[in-house]
């Protein structure tokens, strides 16, 4: 047997992180240990996304690519606030400083200082924003825009300043000036060439960009050096003059109390040049299309990184170069030899996407424009000079076409004839075949073959589903509407009816019946089947439709217009067992419960001689149960204070929780209150799947809130909001929507995501694949019900509100109605004979079924 | 034609939910009776041959291209109530048996 090899990677950006992922994923951990330093104190997180963590101010984890910070393979080991200092590569050891909480030993290590051994070392260390040497840079209030701790301190420095200006006006510095605009200060961005966007946009483009901009209140200065930046300790003003004017011409000062920079990036590649390693001219790593330094131990990738002397400043290229890593160490052929530097992005809630040769270099190129002052649409195609090939492109204001234009130039596909159909507005609707190794998403560099293979050979149906299998959509999203179209497309091409209809009874989604039921007010299934159906309806349709009626109203779920439609479990209030025997289900909120109350659980146990085990939902199941027994079970129970724990339904099951501050030493609220009063505001609410709770007193989170659909846990200053977690067969973590709430208002966030939910769902949806599947995602979530975009918020409460309302316990109710009782008896005509074909065993002192003999097929019962 | 004088009068037909189904013991076997919309009653062996748990007549009743159906509660495959024909698997079927409606009141006759 080899002795494992050891990985040591420098730096955890998004594409140290990515390489840590494709190492587990791809297996190099099976013969490799990983070890990662990274020298921010958090995780790698979304720097593409920096802007949007103004959002949820509080939550820099939003963000976070890795929420938790520990890797699921043990394999890989992060470490923290740690910095590498030197790189001994005769030795093959790298040196780390770190601050002593990171080792451990206070005492003995102030800033420890450790060497580590690697067989390969991989540099992922980024670059650094570059400050251009003005006069006057140092003063407070000069800013650069790269971490959330930047991001931190101009928040902070905002707070006192009334305008704020951003020294360039490339991609990120309309980013860093969207940050001003949100932070409520009045912005101007400066910058040298005479255009925004200077790399990626031509002059009509730019134009177009700064009337967008300007609407927003942004002030634009093209065409402008900065002389200096005034003030004395602390910044007042920019000083600057026109571009292409002689030093001393006049200057104009721009006021503002906050200065970022963001005038470009450079390599951080200083660590490599210290151990001899060589670097290109404008900085960066010089690596083979390997990656691979001249010393065949040593790797660099991302921005610190150069293959072939070129530094790419996107995240799509250093991810692609991480795969390359992972491939070499695997002795696989992949090879990094050049990168699609295509654009598209929303800024300040503008579309801008730049592609191919979109300055028409190429020789005889043509340039086709189309321009829309009035609504701010500018774009442009570069084709080929026989009019036959696509070149690349411009599109500001409107980039709905860039699904189909990008890959069209990457695979050269013919043009149609006419290719100015391609930007007019009515085109939009276009439908153009793309070849099969069209690139789709850009970043993580997934083609149209890759997703027709995950759709046809992998039983991938949902974009949820392709993500998850291919990774196409997961970083910037903006392929995610062509993945979607591939897949119809694909569906339509084999004759699979891409129906989402519920069933053969209904062509609407669970959705638009929802809505159908809503707006007409229908509380029977025979008005919705005649109306908007076909036949009798089924076992998919029935359920549906009678969760629905359940949500929108609050009757019982067994008044005769709806007890036939339910499901067997809601049909007799119990969950149906493999013998046909029923499990009583009594809630205890929160798991809280008191010695009398555990003893009647007992007692009752005891009497019907039922099967007893705790559940993960903190509360404890009763089997064995046969269906005509399930009447007096209850009637103990209801007698005794319990109700219904809801087991049997499609609704929420518990809010489970730790014990929070009134007893544990850790805690810092009181989860266990919490918890019992979601419970009991949410219980019997009817939904699309189950629905889990779970509120932790701190952030140890004893109660694994984060696997549930809604994770509460408590911070010093209220509760942070975690949605869209389950456990099963596909676990997934909740991700945070919310930070730093009083209790009323994460009350009102819940009941706005829970109805939210309820109503646009699929059938039988988990939270977490829902929010996968809207449009715009977990962000799309927080716009409804954190910032209340579509003006719901209201009319989500009042429903939540006439729920809570209208909430009565079932199986009182059903045990105060004698009609309701009549169904639960053995035989119509027999009442007194139990169901012969039950019968059960002794296993560790309690009752176990005796599987049914199964009856030989076509054989008399 | 069913047997009256052999017969098991097991219920009224109004004691059978409509689009709903009962259990009832016919010569020692447990017998699911099923009303439809169109108020027909149909009745089939009870024992769900994939679990071999009794308890069809718990299950939905509604349609699958022109057959009235019920579709087991326990792993949902859908059951003729015509013919007991289980839909999703051609091989597996449960017996059906002769059903009549005298004077309301609902009559069980032998295996067809």
């Amino acid at each position: 047997m080899t002795k494992r090899q050891r990985i040591v990677v420098v730096g955890h950006g998004m594409v140290g992180h990515r390489f840590a992922q494709a190492a587990v994923e791809r297996g190099l951990t099976e013969t490799h240990d990983v070890v990662v330093f990274g020298e921010e104190p958090r995780a790698a997180y979304d720097r593409v996304g920096l802007t949007s963590w103004f959002g949820h101010p509080d939550g820099a984890e939003g963000l976070s690519l890795l929420p938790g910070g520990v890797y699921d393979d043990p394999r890989v080991r992060l470490v923290l606030d740690s910095v590498v200092t030197e790189i001994d590569r005769a030795a093959r050891t790298v040196t780390v400083v770190s601050p002593p909480s990171a080792v451990g030993d206070l005492l003995s290590n102030p800033g420890a200082v450790t060497v580590h051994d690697y067989d390969v070392l991989v540099l992922a260390t980024g670059a650094a924003p570059f400050v251009p040497p003005v006069e006057g840079r140092g003063k407070d209030g000069c800013f650069v825009y790269r971490t959330i701790e930047d991001l931190e301190a101009i928040k902070a420095a905002s707070e006192a300043a009334t305008s704020g200006v951003v020294i360039g006006g490339g991609l990120l510095g309309l980013e860093a000036a969207n940050a001003l605009v949100q932070l409520g200060l009045d912005t101007h961005v400066v910058e040298m060439a005479p255009r925004l966007m200077p790399v990626q946009l031509d002059e009509a483009a730019g134009v177009t960009l700064v009337r967008h901009v300007e609407k927003l209140g942004v002030k634009v200065h093209t065409a402008v050096l900065t002389e200096e930046i005034e003030g004395g300790d602390s910044v007042t003003g920019l000083r600057v003059r026109q571009a292409g004017t002689e030093e001393g011409a006049p200057t104009e000062v721009v006021e503002a109390q906050v200065v970022v920079f963001s005038a470009g990036i450079r390599p951080r590649d200083a660590l490599a040049r210290e151990c001899d390693l060589a670097t290109a001219p404008r900085g960066g790593v010089l690596v083979d299309e390997q990656c691979r330094t001249a010393d065949p131990h040593v790797f660099a990738i991302g921005e610190c990184a150069a293959p072939g002397g070129t530094m790419y400043g996107l995240v799509a290229p250093g991810y692609a170069m991480a795969e390359v890593v992972v491939d070499a160490l695997l002795d696989g052929p992949g090879t990094f030899t050049g990168a699609d530097m295509s654009t598209k992005l929303k800024l300040l809630g503008v579309d801008v996407a730049s592609f191919g040769d979109a300055f028409a270099t190429t020789e005889g190129a043509l340039e086709l424009t189309y321009a829309d002052a009035v609504s701010g649409v500018y774009k442009k195609l570069v084709v080929s000079e026989d009019g036959r090939r696509l070149l690349g492109g411009i599109l500001v204001g409107d980039a709905s076409a860039y699904g189909i234009l990008r890959p069209m130039v990457s695979s050269g596909l013919a043009l149609p004839d006419n290719p100015e159909q391609l930007i007019l507005p009515a085109s939009s609707g276009v439908q153009l075949g793309m070849p099969d190794e069209a690139q789709v998403c850009s970043c993580n560099d997934v083609t149209k073959a890759d997703i027709l293979h995950a759709v046809a050979e992998q039983g991938c149906e949902s974009v949820a589903d392709v993500k998850q299998c291919t990774r196409a959509g997961t970083t910037c999203g903006s392929c995610v509407p062509t993945v979607k179209n591939l897949i119809e497309e694909h569906f339509a091409s084999v004759g699979k009816v891409v129906d989402k209809g519920l069933c053969e009874h209904f062509r609407l989604t669970r959705q638009e019946l929802f809505d159908v039921v809503a707006v007409h007010g229908y509380r029977r299934f025979d008005d919705i089947v005649e109306a908007h159906g076909t036949g009798r309806g089924c076992d998919v349709c029935k359920p549906a439709i009678a969760s629905i009626l359940a949500s929108q109203t609050s009757t019982h779920i067994l008044e005769p217009a709806t007890a036939e439609l339910q499901d067997t479990n809601d049909k007799y209030l119990g969950n149906i067992q493999r013998n046909g025997t029923y499990s009583v289900v009594p809630r205890i909120p929160g798991g809280e419960i008191t010695p009398e109350k555990l003893i009647v659980i007992g007692e009752v146990a005891r009497d019907y001689g039922l099967y007893t085990k705790i559940t993960g939902g903190q509360r404890i199941d009763l089997f064995g149960a046969r269906m005509e027994q399930l009447p007096a079970i209850w009637k103990r129970l209801v007698d005794a204070g319990f109700e219904s724990g809801h087991a049997y339904g499609k609704s929420l099951r518990t809010v489970k929780s730790c014990v929070g501050s009134t007893w544990c030493r850790f805690g810092v609220q009181d989860s266990v209150g919490l918890a019992i009063a979601l419970e009991l505001r949410y219980r019997g609410l009817r939904s699309p799947h189950k629905l889990k709770g779970g509120v932790s007193g701190c952030a140890r989170e004893c109660a694994e809130a984060r696997g549930k659909d809604f994770g509460v846990i408590a911070t010093e200053k209220g509760w942070n909001l975690y949605v869209g977690g389950n456990g099963g067969a596909t676990p997934a973590h909740a991700r945070l929507l919310a930070g730093d709430l009083d209790t009323e208002t994460l009350v009102s966030y819940l009941d706005r995501f829970l109805m939210y939910y309820v109503r646009t769902a699929d059938r039988l949806q988990r939270t977490s694949t829902w929010i996968e599947q809207l449009e715009g995602g977990l962000e799309r979530v927080r716009e409804v019900v954190v910032d209340d975009s579509l003006g719901l918020g209201a009319e989500l409460e009042a429903e939540m509100a006439r729920h809570v309302g209208g909430y009565a316990d079932e199986w009182a109710a059903t045990l105060a109605d004698p009609a309701k009782l009549e169904r639960f008896v053995s035989f119509v005509n027999a009442p007194d004979t139990p169901d012969p074909t039950i019968a059960f065993t002794t296993e560790r002192d309690q009752i176990q079924p005796i599987a049914p003999a199964l009856i030989p097929v076509g054989a008399p019962a | 034609m069913i047997d009256l004088v052999r017969a098991t009068a097991v219920c009224a037909v109004a004691d059978i939910p409509l689009e709903g189904g009962v259990a009832a013991l016919v010569d020692g076997l447990a017998v699911a009776v099923f009303r439809t919309h169109d108020g027909s009653v149909h009745a089939i062996g009870n024992v769900d041959p994939f679990s071999g748990a009794s308890v069809l007549s718990r299950g939905i009743v509604g349609s699958r291209g022109e057959a009235p159906v019920v579709s087991s509660p326990m792993y949902k495959q859908a059951f003729d109530l015509r013919t007991g024909a289980c839909l999703d698997d051609a091989s597996v079927s449960v017996p059906s048996y002769d059903v009549s409606v005298v004077d309301g009141v609902v009559l069980v006759g032998g295996v067809r």
